[in-house]
């Protein structure tokens, strides 16, 4: 059976679809707004219905000074369709077109004196930077982004910096990769700025493929523009004149808000030929991906691009000498695209004094998994597991205890409530055998088998191999065949030693990132949770109660 | 280079075939817009067939060879059609986590469908994907493009089987 979970993903027809118009109920100076959060998760709980109704419902009120808008994720996906009054910060939860008369009550009673009410923690804990205009703007209107200090930054470098200072404040910021991988940002565009070769590129790494991962979804989603104006900085920074964006072909909302953000960007002047009536001049369209966990990787990346299979290429040459067509090429992920343009508006100062010594600024995450209030957060780095699984994340659903935190997609790890009182960053996560990754967090409470947890991870990584190099392709095959005889209670002690040793070779021998990642689920979860292998090897019994057993101990 | 390197016509007078062809024209039929007109091909057909492989891999002077083995290296894309309805169930680790291979074994016990499979009578084609992004809500799936969240799985089956007969 599992065989077959490698069929295709949702297929064209199987996609979402969104019948998106632009009903507003807009008053020119509201007294009071209500925001409906139009992001994926809010429109899958029929938010655009919210919508439409609400204006609606204030039109009929004949409130001629309050006007009803669509914006981006509000961040707690869990309790959506979500409604906001920004005057008063009330946030309407579960929203039915029967439940809109309390909202329309509410705005009615909206005064210009209106004190804002305490928001819950899940809300008062972040720290927004890279997701500041998310929930604020709605992500189809240039003109709302620019009113909220959309392209300030690009106006600002292009006119006041030369690229190199753009650059020395990228590396003053001590910004690093929100992709996974955490290098610095600032050396990454100076090795690009200084590479030999003609024209250059930048590419922005929208294949967010971690499963449980949704955070640039929701930052493409809820503020497209945001991260076109991080790239056209990047292009002047390093040199570049063209660019894409590589996005994720099962995000069809996203695609629609990107090729939208780039075409109404054109026309207005802020990309393609003299950029804000300077010399700078920046190309920039979307490539799909198709579906590929690989291509996540650099190279397998440009590889697609290029209109190929995505398999990885040995580096160096890295990327940043020898890309996209031979050429210097810049590659970012969205996260951390999207600090750029705060970075040049406030100083490379200002973003280095939030966060950790090693970590500066925020991280957003996507909370999912067995925790009550799932979604989107954006924390300072060094915030710790207790505060962001309990305190913003609600605790554990139906009082159940909490297991372990897993971070950094398939090829991260799982952290044990030992170290809840860790703060996050880069350096803490890798301390215990995890990984930052793009930013996924997957709770896990006593319902969860962790020698599963550990299957589950290399099942996906088998199926993603790309098959280009021998460790990866058959270590990850024959690991998921020891797992499986694990869970089945088909083992010896000799096997766990066995599976470390062939999970220390993939990691060392395999070509790229994926299998050289691959392991990391298997080393962490034997390192917290060594009894539940041993209760399924020795007493062949699933502590969590997950995995069946097999008729006989061990096959002959 | 010749200049003029003959494109290739359209294999029928199906009105779809435009949006592929303009597709592939915007890009200047460049080896490179393969994965960019294999995607608008699906998108056109629902699937890719071998009169589209080929058509695209002329259109582009990409060799047949390459042609398929991108188009099957990529798990979004299908070379086979799919039955009147489709049920897509998230495996991600959300939906993991969430009890999303419970839900397939339900539908397996009820439906006799395998996830990769088409129903006998091609009614309907049950498919997983990794991660919608709809991890809040998990466990997840799409029927006939519409997100269902918070699945429980007696009702996911109750609703499948409820769906409408279509003549294919």
């Amino acid at each position: 059976m599992t065989d077959q979970l490698s069929q295709p993903k949702a297929a064209p027809e199987a996609r979402p679809t969104f019948t998106r118009t632009d009903v507003i109920h807009s008053s020119p100076n509201p007294r009071a707004s209500a925001y409906v959060c139009e992001a994926v998760s809010c429109l899958s709980t029929k938010a655009h219905q919210i919508l439409t109704g609400l204006g609606a419902e204030v039109a009929d009120a004949g409130l001629t000074d309050v006007s009803v808008k669509r914006v981006g994720c509000l961040g707690l996906c869990a309790a959506g369709p979500l409604v906001k009054i920004p005057e008063t910060g009330q946030i309407f939860e579960r929203v039915t077109p029967e439940t809109l008369s309390p909202i329309v009550a509410a705005l009615s009673a909206v005064r210009s004196d209106s004190q804002p009410v305490a928001s819950a923690p899940f809300f008062a804990r972040q720290v927004r930077i890279a997701t500041e205009n998310s929930g604020r703007i709605d992500p189809e209107s240039l003109e709302d982004f620019v009113a909220a200090g959309g392209y300030a930054g690009l106006r600002r470098a292009l006119t006041t910096m030369t690229p190199a200072e753009v650059r020395d404040e990228l590396v003053k910021s001590g910004l690093r990769g929100r992709g996974g991988a955490g290098y610095p940002t600032g050396l990454k565009w100076n090795t690009v700025a200084k590479a030999d070769g003609s024209p250059k590129y930048v590419i922005c790494n929208a294949d967010e493929g971690d499963p449980g991962a949704f955070m640039d979804r929701n930052i493409l989603e809820s503020d497209p523009h945001r991260v076109v104006e991080g790239m056209a900085i990047a292009a002047y920074a390093v040199g570049a004149s063209a660019g894409y964006v590589y996005c994720r072909g099962e995000y069809p909302l996203v695609v629609s808000r990107i090729r939208k953000a780039i075409r109404d960007a054109s026309r207005a002047g802020y990309l393609g030929a003299s950029v804000m009536d300077t010399q700078f001049t920046f190309e920039l369209d979307i490539r799909l991906g198709a579906g590929a966990y690989v291509c996540g990787e650099e190279t397998a990346l440009i590889a697609s691009i290029e209109g190929g299979r995505g398999q990885p290429k040995p580096r160096p040459p890295y990327p940043a000498v020898a890309g996209l067509w031979g050429r210097p090429t810049l590659i970012n992920n969205v996260e951390t695209l999207a600090n750029v343009a705060p970075i040049i508006r406030n100083g490379g100062d200002w973003f280095a004094s939030i966060g950790t010594a090693s970590s500066k600024g925020t991280k957003v995450f996507a909370i999912a998994g067995r925790v009550v209030n799932t979604g989107i957060v954006e924390i300072p780095m060094g915030t710790t597991l207790r505060e962001i699984v309990f305190d913003i994340g609600g605790g554990i659903v139906d009082g159940k205890a909490f297991k372990a935190v897993q971070t950094g997609g398939p090829a991260g790890g799982c952290v044990p409530a030992a170290f809840l009182d860790m703060p996050v960053d880069y350096e803490s996560l890798l301390g215990v055998g995890s990984f930052m990754g793009s930013g996924g967090m997957i709770v896990m409470d006593e319902t969860s088998c962790m020698v599963n947890v550990a299957k589950f991870f290399m099942d996906f990584m088998r199926e993603e191999s790309c098959g280009k190099c021998v460790p990866c392709r058959v270590g990850t095959n024959q690991l998921w065949m020891m797992l499986e005889q694990m869970t089945t209670g088909q083992s010896t002690l000799d096997d766990l030693d066995r599976l470390e040793k062939l999970a220390g070779m993939v990691q060392r021998t395999s070509l790229c990132g994926l299998g050289q990642g691959a392991p990391n689920p298997i080393f962490s979860t034997i390192r917290h949770f060594r009894d539940e292998y041993v209760a399924h090897i020795v007493d062949r019994v699933c502590p969590a109660g997950v995995c069946t057993m097999s008729e006989t101990a061990v096959p002959a | 280079m010749s200049l003029a390197r003959a494109i290739p016509p359209a294999p029928s007078d199906d009105q779809r075939w435009q949006t592929v062809e303009t597709r592939m024209r915007r890009l200047g039929n460049r080896p490179d817009a393969l994965i960019e007109a294999l995607h608008s091909a699906q998108q056109a057909f629902g699937y890719i067939d071998a009169a589209a492989l080929r058509y695209i891999g002329e259109t582009l002077a990409v060799p047949p060879s390459k042609v398929y083995g991108v188009a099957t290296f990529y798990h979004y894309f299908t070379l086979k059609p799919h039955g009147a309805h489709t049920c897509v169930v998230c495996t991600g680790t959300a939906c993991y986590i969430n009890g999303a291979y419970d839900i397939l074994a339900t539908i397996k016990e009820s439906l006799g469908v395998e996830p990769g499979q088409t129903t006998a009578d091609g009614h309907l084609s049950l498919l997983t994907g990794r991660c919608f992004g709809s991890c809040s809500l998990a466990p997840a799936a799409i029927v006939d493009g519409e997100v269902k969240d918070r699945i429980v799985a007696a009702d996911l089956v109750e609703q499948l089987e409820q769906l409408e007969r279509l003549e294919r």
